[in-house]
């Protein structure tokens, strides 16, 4: 049972700081320009693809900071030609435009990459178990996974708390036309804030796309949660998508690694209904096949009793 | 140094200023009168590049008409709106560095300053600007655009809602700042203030210009202040 907690805590950890790399950057674009970025999610696959190019050209460390560079300056292009100009047609144009962006990387996707997945291996430096606690072992892969997102998440705070650049854009993110009376680009603000966020979502795609696969639907799949993740945590809030990537991180892993029934759980909570044969199916579906549910299910509770998201001042 | 003519504005299909006409001279302070929706706040977010307008705003021998508002404020016009826009999760000092264009080249006011013009802000220098009250909020804004070392702040309704006694202390202090060479576009509702410190006034009404002069003139003319000023 420890090792199962455990585990599930580290394994937890590891996918929540993933998903806050790509929560965070669509929560601040969502906080300033008031437009869920549906592509969002593409630039993390953009990443992972580049990254895996890039890879067998110069070797992993170096993709490691070329594709989120390479990505971040595609997204700080679609902003400044596709976004901004969408902008005055209002935010219904704008959403569909972010939508139609990730059409056009997913095919883009498949037409260069093609449809299988890749077979993109962990860093041979990194291939190898960190440490072995109650007989498993912890890879050292998922640890350095853990460092980057880590380091990320001390690197954004300290820009956002500390510099005047972070400033202006704390301040852009509820004033942005004071902000430019005081003599400030805002516009120029908001697309270095979109290509940095897809940077992040690239780093994102670079250290996952060995874990969590190279493939064409990867955006889909981790996409949708991220959504539910900046819902949870409130939009436009990155305090809140902190704590709701660790939240949705670890409770999804915990279920996963749950090999109990409903059925159990509710006589363990004292409902005795699953002894009886009646729905009997449903008694025997274990935790971990419901897993992916769980974080809409969460989104659905978040909603319905706040529906601001955890920390949010917005209504969704 | 900023002279506006004919300039005409529309919000949606709303035809909101009709050729208005003003001019401010270096050192000035000018106050630009009337009631509640004659078009006082939108001529000044007009010249302010905020709201679009057609018509010429020259300011120092460049005409503004058309660029956007950080342009505009880089030109060196300061803004301080009505509604003290302060940034509330920012501290005071955060906040007063925002104000800040350039930070390799010091303009006329420093930090320091500020803090001296007013030493409350100085006590609550690491507070959040949104727990200030409206009298301190509205210092903030006010030190927040001088700090960017404008040439002429155009200042909406700094007296507002505050008590007699802040009024002429912010009266007091656009004194002294226009001291400093700084010209001021004041926008009032009440003539208290804008007659005792301005050495112009424009009177407002319907979205154009109705009356101009020294506040003497303004004081005789009894049938202005009954038909546009007056409530």
């Amino acid at each position: 049972m420890e090792q199962i907690v455990l585990f599930s805590i580290l394994n937890g950890l590891v996918f929540g700081m993933l998903l806050f790399m790509l929560s965070s950057g669509l929560t601040l674009i969502f906080g300033m320009m008031g437009v869920l970025n549906f592509a969002h999610a593409s630039f993390y696959m953009l990443g992972a693809y580049f990254a895996y190019t890039l890879a067998s050209r110069v070797g992993f460390w170096p993709a490691l900071v070329l594709a989120p560079v390479l990505v971040g300056l595609l997204g700080a292009l679609v902003e400044r030609h596709g976004l901004r100009r969408v902008h005055r047609f209002g935010h219904v144009a704008e959403l569909i435009f972010t939508f139609g962006v990730a059409i056009v990387i997913e095919e883009l996707v498949q037409l260069v990459w093609g449809r299988p997945a890749k077979s993109y291996q962990v860093p041979a430096a990194l291939d190898f178990p960190l440490f072995h606690l109650f007989g498993s072992a912890f890879p050292a892969y998922k640890a350095f996974m853990l460092l980057v997102s880590v380091a990320i998440f001390v690197f954004i705070f300290a820009i956002l708390t500390r510099t005047r650049a972070g400033l202006i854009i704390q301040a852009s993110l509820t004033h942005p036309g004071m902000v430019a009376m005081l003599g400030h680009n805002v516009p120029r603000v908001f697309m270095i804030v979109f290509g940095i966020g897809c940077a992040l979502a690239a780093v994102a795609g670079v250290i996952a796309g060995p874990v969590l696969g190279t493939f064409p639907g990867m955006a889909q799949v981790l996409g949708s949660v991220v959504f539910v993740v900046v819902v949870v945590g409130g939009l436009g809030s990155l305090s809140g998508a902190f704590v709701a990537s660790l939240l949705i991180g670890t409770l999804q892993t915990f279920a996963v690694a749950l090999n109990v029934s409903v059925g159990n759980v509710l006589m363990a909570v004292g409902v005795p209904a699953a002894a009886s044969a009646a729905l009997h199916d449903v008694w025997k579906v274990t935790v971990a096949q419901v897993a992916p549910i769980l974080p809409y299910l969460l989104l659905v509770l978040v909603l319905m009793i706040r529906p601001t998201g955890l920390f949010g001042t917005r209504e969704t | 140094m900023l002279a506006v003519s004919d300039l005409h504005a529309y919000y949606g299909k709303s035809h909101i200023l009709h050729g208005v006409t003003l001019r401010v001279n270096e050192g000035e302070i000018v106050s630009l009168l009337g009631r509640n929706g004659v078009g006082r706040s939108t001529t000044i977010k007009a010249i302010m590049g905020d709201v679009h307008a057609e018509g010429s705003i020259r300011f120092r021998d460049e005409e503004l008409c058309g660029l956007p508002p950080y342009v505009i404020a880089h030109k060196g016009l300061g803004y301080v709106p009505e509604n003290r826009d302060i940034f509330p999760t920012l501290t005071v000092r955060q906040n007063l560095l925002l104000g800040v264009k350039n930070t390799r080249h010091a303009g006329r006011w420093s930090m320091d300053d500020m803090f001296r013009l007013f030493p409350s802000l100085r006590e609550r220098a690491d507070t959040p600007g949104g727990v200030l009250s409206g009298g301190e909020q509205q210092m903030l804004t006010i030190c927040r655009t001088l700090i960017g070392d404008p040439h002429l702040i155009m200042i909406d309704e700094p007296t507002e809602g505050l008590a007699p006694m802040l009024v002429k202390q912010v009266a007091e202090m656009l004194v002294r700042i226009a001291e400093r060479g700084v010209s001021i576009l004041l926008v009032e509702q009440k003539l208290t203030i804008a007659l005792t410190i301005s050495r112009r006034v424009y009177v407002m009404g319907h979205g154009r210009v109705v009356f101009e002069g020294a506040p003497d003139d303004l004081r005789r003319a009894e049938n202005v202040r009954k038909e546009w000023l007056e409530v």
